[in-house]
């Protein structure tokens, strides 16, 4: 992956039901619902105040 | 209107494409194709500008198609050239043509401002003219939106319920997949690496693997038309060399055109290239039969889905768990580049004038 580019990852955590989300920022967010997370991900750069949801 | 426009959409591989016309329609757009003497591949709009009638039921005469109805006659540019009974051809006699690629064994047309038509942006699929592959194709006509075939496509745990016995196994609804969105690229990437899994009759018959397998998928979505699924399958505890080679690894490239035809009518065109048993006839033929069986027992349950959703009352919930988590990722991509294609004005073409 380029570290440059505007990319979104999404790791399905193994053996669990979580979803971890890392943005082209840094930023880690994590949910249980792939609609959350994609909302918390994209939420950038506001992720803190979009987490809390 | 919910067609992606601006963009290079499969009509047709390049082998249908010859002396004969071939009427298609692309997001909404009738188009007519066919091939000159020269070999060059023409698009036209496929209705004649006197009485619309189709130029596809027509006539090829040389490199013009001849009006079935009155005999209007169109050069490969869209150009009039004769109209029947008189000299005078009006000025506004002229089909638009289309621009169009050949590319990869596919025919690529461009829908939308023609001032827009980038042929390098034409997304890639080099395995179907590789001679290292062997290629088996096939296109399906879906009665149903192209969003379901997307939605089908980047969410393989499907393949344990709707293709047991062909393609599905346990291990791939419940593997864990990582999801990538190239949102500079406009490409969806969706990984699924199953390291202990059972082998399905596709790849069992095809590779001769027997026993537990290695199972990659690694799906490359550029949306809206081309969808690549590079597979992997390889022995149990078999992985590529450090050094990348892979003289374990049976490799198929399975591409798929997802053209919308009308707003529920799609073109399902789909294509296996695998780098073993090149010459095999045999393996040819199974793998073109049991994808075909595949991708229609798709068709059948999309047209049964869209059936269900064209009677439903508009908002119907749906939900959405962890396996969609690429679906969703390629239905906002769509969105966002159905919003660029509808508002992106061609270069130097005026622009409306604004109600007043």
């Amino acid at each position: 992956m380029n570290a440059d580019a505007n990319v979104y990852r999404v790791d399905w955590l193994p053996g669990t039901d979580q979803l971890r989300g890392t943005c082209h920022c840094g930023a880690v967010v994590e949910a249980r619902d792939p609609v959350l997370l994609w909302e918390r991900l994209l939420a950038h750069p506001s992720h803190e105040r979009r987490a809390g949801i | 209107m919910t067609f992606v426009r601006n963009q290079w959409y499969v009509a047709a591989y390049s082998a249908d494409v010859g002396r004969e016309l071939l009427g298609r329609t692309i997001c909404g757009e009738p188009i007519v194709l066919y091939r000159t003497r020269s070999g060059e591949v023409t698009a036209l709009a496929d209705r004649c500008v006197h009485r619309r009638f189709p130029l596809s039921e027509s006539s090829l005469v040389d490199d013009a198609i001849v009006c079935g109805y009155h005999g209007f006659t169109y050069a490969p540019d869209g150009r009039c050239v004769a109209v029947p009974g008189q000299q005078r051809i009006p000025r506004t006699a002229r089909v638009p043509a289309y621009p169009v690629t050949e590319r990869d064994s596919f025919v690529w047309v461009w829908i939308g401002d023609q001032e827009r038509a980038d042929h390098s942006a034409i997304p890639r699929a080099p395995w179907l003219a590789d001679p290292r592959y062997a290629t088996v194709c096939g296109m399906e006509p879906l009665a149903a939106r192209y969003g379901l075939l997307v939605d089908n496509l980047l969410d393989l745990s499907h393949e344990t319920y709707l293709h047991g016995g062909y393609i599905g196994t346990p291990e791939v609804a419940e593997t864990p997949i990582r999801t990538e969105v190239d949102d500079d690229r406009n490409v969806i990437y969706v990984s699924r690496h199953m390291a202990d899994a059972a082998c399905p009759p596709f790849y069992a018959q095809s590779t001769g693997l027997t026993g537990r397998i290695v199972r990659w998928q690694d799906i490359e979505y550029h949306p809206p038309c081309l969808y690549l699924l590079h597979s992997r399958v390889a022995p149990a505890g078999a992985v590529p060399e450090p050094d990348g080679s892979d003289p374990h690894g049976f490799h198929v490239e399975v591409v798929y055109a997802i053209t919308p035809s009308t707003e529920t009518a799609t073109y399902d065109f789909w294509a296996v290239a695998r780098d073993f048993a090149l010459g095999d006839d045999h393996v040819s033929d199974f793998l073109a039969e049991n994808n075909r069986t595949v991708v229609l027992q798709d068709v059948a349950a999309l047209n049964t889905l869209e059936r269900v959703i064209a009677a439903e009352a508009a908002g119907a919930q749906e939900l959405s768990i962890n396996i969609d988590t690429g679906g969703l990722a390629a239905r906002r991509m769509l969105a966002r580049l159905m919003a660029a294609g509808a508002a992106a004005p061609a270069p130097g073409r005026p622009q409306p004038a604004a109600a007043s």
